[in-house]
């Protein structure tokens, strides 16, 4: 049962993460392309992280409930973390200058 | 597009110079309570992060977190007053459920983006600006974070009192916008 649960949380995981891969190689620039790596990739992570720690307590002890707890501390952080940072590489690209692509008005 | 011109005009010295000194007055004059709290919450991490639980580590955790309390108590919590928090914890728990659905319906909304054979005609990118009727540092800050979490948005700039610039990526994403999760937060912090 518990496998049940986490094979889907890993697969809906890479789900996430090849739509984010294959965002970034297909859209048209740098802005657009921040969405599927800021979004995408923090709830790819998620899911995966949560896999994991649940994979973890199989066999069910205090330790491996330490263990756990550190994991989920990990996806607490990348929360926060991951739109931070986006926001930050956002903010690089609009100091250099770097016009957002846009739809050419016929 | 003048995207920097804001970002020029919004670094006043004066006012964060002054809002910083009533943080550090206020911060150090009172607040027995959130030195407290600071110091359980340090202590509840060391105990998850060690997991040795033998008197030597334990005593080890007491005195650094200690020392971190004695010179850095008033960072997390300042001002902090027992009940405003207590609710605001209950209100910010409130939201995080909301938010992670956000977050599921954004990322399917992107994934559909990408994967669809003509996405160069779903994409429209554009940059919106609006005020928010947010004014403190932290509420603004869990704002800014949860558009870049959200449908087709990501905050690119965001001023001290509230002026934000955001990149949607199409005419629709963009345009519920502060809407419904700014209403959501100023419930989250509205002081009563």
């Amino acid at each position: 049962m518990l496998d049940i649960v986490v094979i889907f949380l890993l697969v809906s995981g890479l789900v996430f993460f090849t739509g984010g891969a294959v965002g970034i190689l297909r859209l048209p620039d740098f802005y657009t392309r921040l969405h599927p790596a800021g979004k995408m990739d923090t709830l790819g992570s998620l899911l995966m992280v949560l896999a994991v720690a649940l994979f973890n307590l199989h066999d069910f002890t205090w330790m491996q409930l330490i263990t756990s707890l550190k994991i989920v501390l990990v996806v607490l952080f990348i929360f926060v973390l991951s739109p931070t940072a986006t926001h930050a590489i956002v903010d690089a690209g609009v100091r250099a200058g770097l016009k957002p692509w846009t739809k050419k008005k016929e | 597009m003048e995207l920097h011109t804001q970002i020029d005009s919004a670094h006043r010295p004066t006012r964060e110079a002054s809002a910083s000194g009533a943080f550090r007055s206020r911060g150090s004059s009172r607040g027995l309570f959130p030195r407290i709290l600071t110091f359980s919450i340090l202590f509840c991490l060391w105990l998850v992060l060690s997991g040795q639980y033998d008197s030597f580590h334990i005593t080890l955790g007491v005195i650094s977190c200690a020392i971190v309390v004695i010179f850095s108590g008033d960072l997390l919590f300042p001002g902090a007053q027992i009940g405003g928090l207590i609710r605001l914890g209950f209100r910010l728990t409130a939201y995080v459920p909301w938010l992670l659905y956000q977050i599921l319906l954004a990322n399917f909304h992107i994934l559909y983006v990408v994967l669809h054979p003509k996405m160069m005609d779903l994409i429209d990118p554009s940059i919106i600006r609006f005020q928010s009727m947010l004014k403190d540092e932290l509420p603004l800050v869990i704002f800014a974070n949860s558009i870049t979490l959200t449908p087709g948005t990501i905050t690119v700039y965001v001023s001290v009192d509230g002026e934000f610039q955001v990149h949607s990526i199409d005419k629709a994403s963009g345009e519920p916008l502060p809407g419904e999760m700014e209403a959501r937060i100023v419930k989250a912090f509205k002081e009563d």
